[in-house]
Order: C-alpha cells, then structure tokens, then sequence
C-alpha cells in the first residue's frame, strides 16, 4: 500500500509536469498549426535560466522565474518570427524539421555555456519528506504538483475568460473568420509560442528540481508526444489528463513490472491510441482518412 | 539545342537516365573519381569516404519513403538497427556466408518495415511522424531487452568477412563493397521512379485521392513504398554492422533525425540529392573537426567545444536550408547550371 501510494504521488507529480509541458505544445498546435519538436529544448532553456540565475547571479528564486520567463518570451517570439513565419504554408515535414533544427541549436546552445556535465538546481522548493496517511512523501513532489495545477488553471482561466483567450480560441477555429473580425492573427502566432515557452519553462524548472538540470530535460520533453496524442492534440483539458495518466503509467511500470519497460510502455499506448482513436481522448474528430 | 532547355519529342528520348552529352561526360567523370579516390585518400578521410557510402544507400532508402510517396519517417535508426542485428545475427549465431546474412537482411527490413508501414495506412502528416517515432523507441527498446537474441547492451562484433577470396579488413577494402553496393542503390533508385510503381508512389504523394481515384491501390502502394525504403535501410544498417562492431547506440533517434537531414538538405524527392545530401552530412562534422585541429595553436577553444559546435552547425545548416532552399542541394545543382547555360542571359 505504502508503495502504491508513493507511486502514485511521484505519478501524479510527473503527469503534473507532463501536463504542464504539453499544454504549451497544445496551444501552439492549435493556434498554428505547428507541431514543436523543441519543445523539450524550451524546457532545457528554462531550467538553465533558473539555474545560472540562482547560482551564478545569486538573484532569489521569484526574481530568476520572472527573468527565466522573460528569456523562455524572447526565444518563444523569436522561434515564431525567425524561424516559422517563413515556414507558413510548407509541407508537414519541413515544419517538423525546422523545430528539430531549432532543438539541435538551443541544445548546442546550452552545451557552449553549461557544459555536458549535469548540474544541481538550488533547492528552491522545500525539501525533505512529509507523512500524509502514514506514508513519507517527498515535499518537492507535492509542490510540482501544486504548482502545475495552479498554472494549468491559470492557462485555462486564460482560455475562457480573457479577451486575448478568446480571440485565439477564435483563430484556432477559424483564421479567416478571426482575421475578418479584426483579430491579428500575427499577434496571436506571438502570444501562443510566448505562453508556450513560459509554461515549457515552469515544467523544465521542474523536472529540474527533481532530476538535477542536464541534457536530459530536454529527453524528458519527448514524453509531450504520447500525452497529447492521447489526450488530443488539440484539446487543452486532454492534455492534463493524458499527462497524469502517462505520468502514472510510466510510475506504475517501473515499481511493479520494472527493466526498463517504463521507458517504452508510453510509446506503445501511443501506437495502441493512434491505432484505435487517432483523435485522442477528448481531440476533436477531424483526422484526414486514406 | 538545350540553350533554351532539353526538349523530348517521345516517350522514348523522356525516360532516357541522361539526356544530353554533358550528362555522360558528367557521369564518367564521377565514375573515375569514385575509381580514384581510394589511392589518393589518407587513411581519415578514406573513413569518411565509406561511411559516406553507407549513408547514401540509408538516404536513398528514406528519400523513396519521405521524399517520393511523402511519408515521413521519424524511424530509420530503428530500420538500420534491425539490418544491421539480423545480418550480424545470422553470421555469428548461424555461421551463414555473408552475402546470403546481407540478403536476408535486406528482406526481413523490408519486411518489419511494411509491418510499421501499416499504421501508415490511416495516417498523415504529423500522425505518421508520430507514429513511426514510437517505433524508433520500441526497436531500440527491444534490441536492448531481448538478451537471448540480441546480447543487449553489449556489442556484437562479426567477423570479418571473406569476399572473392579476399578478408574484408580495412577501409580500402571495405571501400569496394561498401562503394559498389551505393552505385547499385543509386541504379536501382533512379530506375525505380521511371517505372510505373515509382509512378504510383509520386501520386500517391502528389494526391492521394487524385491517385486512388486513377486506380492507384493506396493500401498497396504505401506498404511497398515502406517495405522497398525499409529494404534499402537494411543493406545501410547490414554493412554498417559488418563494417563495423554492432552496438545499439548506433542506432538512436539522433540517426534518423541524421538522414531525415540529408535528405531535405540534398533534395526531397531526388536520388542525386540523396546523394548530395549524405554527403554534406556525413562530411561536416568531420570537416568541423578537422579546421579544430587546424587552429588548435590559435584558437583551443574550438577544440573543447567541438561537440556543441558541430551540434549547433547541424542544427543551423537545417534551418537555414528549409528556410532558403527547400528543394536543396539538388535544386542549386539544377540553379547553378541553368546560370552557366544561359549565360551571359539571366533567362
């Protein structure tokens, strides 16, 4: 019970930053159109920013978030501008292809400054254990797993009830009829990769804090892929779940099957759901069939 | 007569391979070059040269898939491991010659590739891309966990090969296979898209719907275009293990983001720019590496960041060319002899 328990938290905590991670892949796709291979790169950025401005600046914890997002904004707009608006109208492939160069850049990038060697973030969040039913859970879990609720509800209170929300929901649904109701479409293109990368840096902070900050945030970034093809690539509330249940699947495998079964068995549901419901779980059924 | 361009008046004159003189004295030279090169290379770059063989063969395999029939294929590393473990396999475990291990190889690819091609059947795009990286993983995941086949983690080494009573050992003798075995890709890809499957597979590309409504069996067709890529990928993925020891390292996502790069910086949907493309892969990093060590006295650092230096040139090289010259190293080809044809003319 105790192991389940504890399963279950680190689960839900990785779901949480799963969640956290695909939802700014989600909102990019779906405002335009773009799937983002770097977007495990946007996290390796944020959890760097955060570091170096910790350790090497010696700024407090709140200060470095605001200047890790205010890089994550500069990098988001700059990928958009630069690097997609000429990409407008190419086939899938170049576009899939432009975002992996774009990763190869930002992991080279790091590895000029940081080096390959991992390094350990500054315990910001409280560490140490807490009991809760009986059962040690560690404290830098549970408040990943605050955390991400709280800016996954911020994300979504955004979508529902805020002017800028709307209007991208609107050309999400359709450019023409937003861009004929006086919305800047470019404006918008901006703002989904600038909440993209704020919120690819929250994870990569994150995952930072429980794993060290090296290389291998990025790697971490790749599990975006079975989250939101199993919650639908479009669906803002899919993501979430699709994170928790990958992020438990993948606790529940290695504590009770183990041998590195874990690291393939989010693959294999991601082939299974592409097989049976390519639109995910709560994805709008619009997939082009051959 | 091709002043103002090459013209066809049958059928005939169109399916020729080359179709004017330039073209055959182009072709000849090649042909003497890729003669020469082995007795002129030092010993690195002779290296390069053979792995420069390999990666054509690979790219030509994944260009007929991506860029002909217009699947994208985020799992060739997983192709080339399952090449290289079934031809490394067959000779250390069943002691089969390795010409008959290479050929079995190249089947039973092409056969796990129409399996993985059967996804395809239902998906497009971004799906697809998807989907086949998901079989990168579980490839490579398998190769690693079944032990009792595949030695895990540990490498396999094979032994050398005999060849017309010759022991494969080196790279000037590695080089004839491994150059001959890229000289009949190349034939056998350039032929391939002047009959009428290549046919099918660029309609296939074009319009699916278009072709299917011309009696172009998608379900068959894309199933091919998988099984005839994957079969190209695993006589890249046989020689490399036979070259080479066999290691799953070899085979990581890196490798077929590696080819998916050659193929849009060459040429998508061109056998030249496969060529083209493997080449300028494969040679920048090495080529990097050899200017770190040609300023090593004046700039060290160079030295130590020769890793991030050639990830970042990779990277950029990507972008740059999606952005600037999507059709490729093919395509500048084409550009730089229209100039030299029209000259002194623009056009």
């Amino acid at each position: 019970m105790q192991t389940f328990i504890q399963l279950t938290v680190s689960g839900l905590a990785n779901g949480a930053i799963l969640a956290l991670a695909a939802v700014g892949f989600a909102i990019i796709f779906k405002a335009t159109g773009v799937i983002n291979f770097a977007q495990g790169s946007f996290m390796a950025v944020g959890a760097y920013m955060v570091y170096t401005a910790i350790a090497d600046f010696g700024w407090p914890w709140p200060v470095a978030l605001v200047f890790a997002a205010a890089v994550a904004i500069a990098v988001g707009l700059g990928t958009e501008r630069f690097i997609l608006r000429p990409m407008v109208g190419e086939s899938a492939i170049s576009v899939i292809m432009v975002t992996i160069g774009l990763a190869f850049f930002l992991e080279a990038a790091l590895q000029f400054q940081f080096g390959t060697r991992p390094l350990r973030m500054a315990p910001f969040i409280p560490e140490g254990t807490v009991q809760i039913l009986g059962v040690p859970l560690p404290m830098n879990r549970l408040v990943a797993i605050g955390l991400a609720a709280l800016v996954l509800g911020a994300v979504g209170a955004f979508f529902r009830f805020s002017r800028n929300g709307i209007a991208m929901r609107a050309v999400a649904d359709d450019q023409q009829a937003a861009l004929t109701m006086g919305i800047s479409v470019r404006r918008i293109f901006a703002m989904a990769w600038g909440i993209a990368a704020v919120t690819a840096m929250l994870a990569g902070v994150l995952v930072a804090n429980i794993q060290g900050v090296s290389g291998n945030v990025a790697l971490f970034g790749l599990l975006v892929f079975p989250v939101v093809i199993l919650g639908g690539l479009d669906s803002i509330g899919g993501t979430i779940v699709g994170g928790l249940i990958v992020g438990l699947l993948i606790q529940y495998t290695a504590g009770y099957l183990g041998g590195g079964l874990q690291q393939v068995i989010p693959y294999i549901l991601l082939v299974f759901i592409l097989m049976v419901r390519p639109y995910g779980l709560f994805g709008e059924v619009r997939i082009e069939r051959v | 007569m091709t002043t103002t361009g090459v013209y066809h008046t049958n059928y005939r004159s169109e399916l020729r391979l080359r179709h004017t003189r330039a073209e055959q004295v182009r072709l000849w030279m090649a042909v003497v070059l890729v003669l020469l090169l082995p007795f002129v290379l030092s010993p690195f770059w002779l290296s390069v040269a053979n792995r420069i063989g390999i990666a054509i063969i690979g790219a030509i395999g994944l260009n007929i898939l991506t860029g002909f029939t217009g699947q994208i294929s985020l799992g060739q590393g997983g192709f080339l491991a399952v090449g290289a473990y079934t031809s490394g396999l067959l000779v250390v475990r069943l002691g089969l010659p390795t010409l008959v291990a290479i050929l079995l190889a190249v089947a039973f690819t092409a056969m796990v590739g129409a399996l993985f091609g059967i996804p395809a059947l239902r998906l497009k795009g971004l799906y697809l891309a998807i989907a086949t990286l998901a079989s990168q993983f579980i490839i490579i995941y398998l190769v690693r966990n079944w032990e009792f086949i595949t030695q895990g983690r540990d490498s396999i080494s094979v032994p050398r090969p005999e060849l017309f009573g010759f022991v494969l050992i080196g790279d000037f003798r590695w080089y004839w296979p491994i150059m001959g075995s890229a000289v009949l890709a190349t034939i056998l890809g350039r032929n391939l898209f002047r009959s009428g499957i290549g046919r099918a597979l660029m309609a296939v590309r074009d319009q699916d719907i278009a072709a299917s409504a011309l009696g172009v069996n998608l379900t068959k067709y894309k199933v091919m275009s998988f099984a005839i890529s994957s079969g190209f990928v695993g006589l890249a993925g046989a020689l490399t293990g036979h070259y080479r020891i066999i290691t799953w390292e070899r085979f990581g996502l890196n490798v077929s983001i590696e080819y998916l790069a050659m193929i849009i910086v060459g040429g998508l949907g061109s056998i030249l720019g496969s060529i083209l493309g493997a080449i300028f892969i494969v040679l920048l990093p090495s080529g990097l590496e050899q200017f770190a060590i040609s300023v090593r006295g004046v700039f060290p650092q160079v030295t130590a960041q020769l890793p991030a230096l050639q990830l970042a040139t990779f990277g950029i090289v990507i972008i740059l060319f999606l952005i600037f010259e999507p059709r490729g190293l093919a395509r500048m080809w084409q550009r730089t002899k229209d100039y030299f044809r029209l000259w002194p003319f623009r056009y």
